[in-house]
């Protein structure tokens, strides 16, 4: 399957407004966690059940001594072949064939959890501690089915977020990353061949986050 | 704004310098992206790397409140490398006058000063006139008292290593961004400066303003496409609110308010009215009494005329020389002399300095109303930390209002772009919207005063009110008509053709070209006519025509001042009104008029010695002020510490602070400089999660989930100093009072070397408070920072104060 959509994740235009991961809050009826400030722009501090979408922030300072913070915007991949359906044996996790988005059922309550989240390669699953049910993002499949464009992509202002058909966005992927080369060596699409969520970086994507390229 | 949010991707460099415009205006980074794509450099400079910082192509860091060393360095450095646009200094600045023999700079200070009073007599500060009373000028700009050759002494006092001594800025950086913004004084490249509250939170903000409004002048960036100075307001309409009236030394439309030696309308306008002796100045203010006579005749209509002065006597005047701020009514609050007060739309008592005496003040009060959506630190002050409600005398009556989808209205926003907006759905409760609440007011005070009596009614009983419906409800479209204004007799008119125009009683006035002083014409806001004409709600229109791809939309709503979308937009062509840059053409002279966008005036461009103009017309003399003599404290910009520094001495000069400057004396008012016992040099900032206080946001869940306490952020290396760990709880004290919060410690916070010392720096948002989220981990930063201000303004300086900061 390679047609369908893809979202195009350019962190080089991310200022981290996060406009995305409250959108994402919004449309999907999420409820707020309570958090506490951990000494980090960031929060809540990791996906989970109630959230989706998250703005993962990390400052360091490279090899010149220049500081540096790069914005993620994490969320599912939907995968062209999902790892985490590998354990799905009765249709728990379904793949939809026009959109490509990877949607968790009902269902999932009845996977094992652990096995499911490590046959993700980006750290995305998560399970409610209740009902033992699996979510992650959607790809706001309510919203790509009744022609209109995912919550987060919708709520970007400077179009770090762009959501259209699959072709089109891993070919917009790919030339913004070559173009972005010619400045920074590092860039690149990543994964761009095989996950629909296309994040294109500026610098070591581990710089980002630790599974922003993939365990 | 000179220019627009969309003009910003015309920009071939943008410094953003006094704005983390990513955090506090996340949209205005979708046309900063746009200039990126298409080649243009961002430079961000701050003392913290911020989500803008992130973003640039270029990060300089500085010492909060030396932004005037930093830009004073650019002016020097400019002038060095020759890097100016001769041309349009010459023709369109005053950097050709000669300034008169009284001035003199010497160790800080300007002359004129007068210590007792800490004010200076700006007369001193004069150009030499010629007999004509027009500036004397050397075009060769060899004269040791013109302008450019003052101004170039004066900057030749910060040359680079000097700056990074007061900065704190390595001297690699500072060069880097000075040579990449000075690239812009070319012809075909535009350079666009955007500034927001840390250029203005300053005992010298206006002067940081003024230091970048030199550099857009000698770079020639000034009335382009891409260029300007960019002022990213923090509110949707706080634009309007400021064009209104807002500040206490103005009314609306910037006229100045009444003092109180202007007994007559005529001292007034005589006052305020500029004279020019220049052929070549259109010198737009001689319109003065037009504007000020058809504000008086929307004001008081009917009961207002020739005979009694237009009604001039019914306006409160102020003392002359005194302010009126914020400061001013708190302290007054403070000593107990206020009795009452209206607070809308805003939360003193979180957002306002040195909330302790605040918070003592608001305690004076016989009664307080507040309007708001949501309940805040202000409306509760009588309940918060450590007061005991038993004791407040104040009654405090929370009105509650409509929010802006619940009312309709006008929006400006910082582009001078006034927009149409409707309501959505109605407001829940007894909410009404606070348009609503004045008229319902005045109605009431007005029928208290017609049964009742009292001192002065005049001023209530004359004022004409006819901005409701049948049903006593507020009309906006009846509130905006009046702003724009009505013809109040039949007449007959010459257009700026010379053509005679009719118009009947009861028309909309189509354009301030129009407005009389004879008392034939009413107008809210000078600036404002041509909003609401016979075409109608001008600032309704959703036009998505852009002829010219510079992103003008000239039929999208409308714009101040008669829907010029760039400001000054003649200096955009040369003298001969052809274009400096033909691919970012704003305007072109075609012999016999001007073509493009809406032109700063109709007449020739300043090579017709007969008919033209000069392009900054709302200067007396038709050019730019490299030199101002108009502000208080001074006509250059000069590096003066803030009232809390970590310096014993300014590195500049004897003088320490802004000499013209005003302190308060209550026992409240303490400053602490120098002081070891407050080391840290702290700035406050915005949140993208949060609006402002906070007092709207924090009770939305997902925001708080995302911003959910009080930080303070800290270097690893004063981390290491104070033995804090990221996370860790800590106490953060000025002299003024103390807060709790936690440390975050990351590397985008660096020590400083001034003067050869290490200083630190550290950061704390002021989006939270006591109220909400409920518990006793949050109160308001502004218990820390100082009540002094700008010179000129009196904007509070929360960019630069002294504190400590110990683990918990």
């Amino acid at each position: 399957m390679s047609k369908g959509f893809s979202i195009l994740v350019d962190t080089s235009k991310c200022t981290a407004c996060r406009g995305c991961q409250i959108a994402c809050k919004q449309w999907n009826g999420l409820p707020a966690t309570q958090t506490k400030n951990w000494g980090n722009y960031q929060n809540p501090q990791d996906l989970s059940a109630v959230t989706w979408k998250l703005v993962r922030m990390a400052d360091g300072t490279n090899g010149h001594g220049k500081v540096y913070w790069n914005f993620f915007s994490d969320q599912c991949r939907h995968c062209l072949s999902p790892g985490c359906m590998a354990v799905s044996e009765n249709g728990e996790i379904k793949q939809d064939e026009k959109t490509g988005a990877v949607l968790f059922t009902p269902k999932t309550k009845d996977l094992d959890y652990q096995a499911t989240l490590e046959g993700c390669p980006y750290n995305i699953p998560r399970q409610d501690p209740k009902t033992k049910r699996l979510f992650k993002c959607t790809m706001c499949f309510d919203r790509i089915t009744n022609n209109e464009i995912p919550a987060c992509v919708k709520s970007c202002p400077t179009g770090a977020l762009v959501f259209g058909e699959r072709d089109k966005i891993v070919e917009i992927a790919k030339n913004r990353a070559a173009e972005l080369k010619k400045t920074y060596p590092t860039a690149a699409a990543l994964n761009a061949d095989d996950v629909r969520v296309i994040y294109v970086v500026k610098d070591d994507p581990t710089k980002y986050y630790e599974f922003a390229a993939g365990k | 704004m000179t220019n627009h949010w969309i003009d910003l991707k015309n920009s071939d460099c943008l410094l953003i310098m006094g704005s983390n415009a990513a955090e506090n205006h996340p949209i205005s980074m979708k046309w900063v992206m746009r200039a990126k794509e298409n080649g243009g450099k961002i430079i961000s400079v701050d003392p913290r790397f911020t989500r803008t910082s992130a973003v640039a192509d270029f990060y300089a860091p500085l010492r909060s409140g030396t932004d005037i060393a930093f830009l004073g360095g650019m002016i020097n450095y400019i002038i060095e490398k020759n890097k100016y646009f001769n041309d349009y200094v010459v023709n369109y600045t005053n950097a050709s006058y000669i300034v008169g023999d009284k001035f003199d700079f010497n160790d800080g200070l300007f002359s004129g000063y007068d210590p007792k009073t800490r004010k200076y007599d700006a007369s001193k500060w004069a150009f030499k006139l010629n007999d004509k009373g027009v500036p004397e000028a050397d075009p060769t700009l060899k004269n040791p008292s013109c302008v450019f050759q003052l101004l170039k002494k004066h900057y030749s006092r910060y040359p680079v290593e000097k700056v990074s001594e007061i900065t704190g800025t390595p001297v690699a950086d500072l060069n880097k961004v000075y040579e990449m913004f000075s690239s812009t004084g070319v012809k075909d490249k535009a350079g666009s400066v955007l500034y927001a509250l840390g250029w203005t939170h300053h005992t010298f903000g206006t002067q940081n303003i003024r230091a970048s409004a030199i550099i857009q002048l000698l770079l020639g960036n000034i009335g382009i496409a891409g260029g300007g100075i960019n002022a990213l307001r923090g509110q949707p309409n706080v634009q309007g609110s400021t064009d209104g009236c807002l500040l206490f030394h103005l009314i609306p439309g910037y006229l100045k308010v009444p003092r109180t030696s202007q007994q007559s309308l005529d001292s007034y306008v005589k006052g305020n009215t500029p004279t020019t002796g220049e052929p070549q100045s259109a010198n737009w203010w001689q319109n003065y009494p037009k504007y000020t006579v058809s504000l008086l005749k929307s004001f008081y209509g009917d009961k207002c005329s020739k005979e009694n002065d237009y009604g001039y006597a019914w306006l409160p005047k102020c003392d002359d020389g005194a302010t009126y701020s914020w400061f001013d009514m708190c302290d007054v609050m403070y000593q107990g002399k206020i009795k009452g007060m209206f607070v809308f739309s805003q939360n003193p008592a979180g957002s306002h300095p040195n909330t302790n005496k605040v918070v003592k003040a608001l305690s004076n009060l016989d009664w307080l109303v507040h309007t708001n959506i949501f309940n805040n630190e202000t409306a509760s002050f009588w309940h918060g930390p450590g007061l005991d409600p038993k004791k407040i005398k104040t009654e405090v009556f929370l009105l509650p209002a409509a929010c802006s989808v619940e009312k309709e209205g006008s929006l400006s926003n910082s582009g001078r772009l006034a927009q149409w907006r409707y309501k959505a759905v109605d407001a829940p409760g007894d909410a009404i919207s606070d348009g609503d609440m004045v008229a319902r007011l005045v109605l009431k005070l007005k029928e208290l005063y017609q049964k009742e009596g009292g001192k002065c009614p005049e001023p209530i009983l004359n004022l004409q009110w006819d901005y409701v419906d049948e049903k006593g409800r507020y009309d906006s479209h009846k509130v905006a008509k009046g702003v724009n204004g009505y013809f109040l007799k039949d007449v007959t008119v010459k257009d700026p053709s010379g053509k005679d125009v009719e118009f009947k009683k009861g028309d909309l006035v189509p354009a301030f070209g129009f407005l009389q002083a004879d008392g034939s014409t009413s107008c809210g806001n000078w600036l404002y006519c041509a909003s609401y004409t016979k075409a109608g709600n001008m600032m309704a229109r959703r036009g998505k025509e852009d002829p010219t791809g510079l992103g003008l939309y000239s039929n999208w709503a409308w714009c101040w001042p008669v829907n010029r979308r760039i400001i000054y937009n003649r200096a955009s062509c040369d003298p001969a009104g052809v274009p400096w840059n033909p691919k970012r053409a704003l305007l072109k002279w075609e012999g016999d008029k001007w073509v493009g966008d809406v032109p700063d005036g109709p007449w020739p461009p300043m090579s017709d010695k007969k008919k033209g103009k000069l392009p900054f017309i709302m200067k007396p003399d038709g050019r730019a002020f490299l030199y101002g003599p108009g502000l208080v404290d001074g006509p250059f910009p000069e590096q003066y510490e803030p009232v809390e520094s970590p310096l014993k001495k300014n590195p500049m000069s004897k003088q320490m602070n802004n000499p013209a400057i005003k302190f308060f004396k209550s026992d409240m008012d303490k400053i602490a400089s120098a002081d070891p016992r407050f080391p840290f040099v702290c700035s406050t900032n915005g949140l993208a999660e949060h609006w402002c206080s906070g007092a709207f946001t924090r009770w939305q869940p997902w925001l708080l989930e995302a911003q959910p306490e009080l930080f303070v952020e800290i270097s690893p290396q004063l981390a290491k100093e104070i033995g804090v760990k990221n996370g860790d709880r800590v106490k953060v004290a000025s002299v003024r009072g103390e807060v709790e919060c936690v440390a975050m410690v990351t590397p985008r916070i660096r020590p400083f070397k001034i003067t050869g010392k290490v200083v630190h720096q550290v950061a704390m948002p002021y989006a939270f408070g006591w109220l909400i989220p409920k518990s006793d981990r949050n109160n308001s930063t502004n218990l820390l920072t100082p009540a002094v201000g700008d010179a000129n303004t009196m904007c509070p300086e929360y960019k630069g104060f002294m504190v400590n900061v110990t683990k918990v």
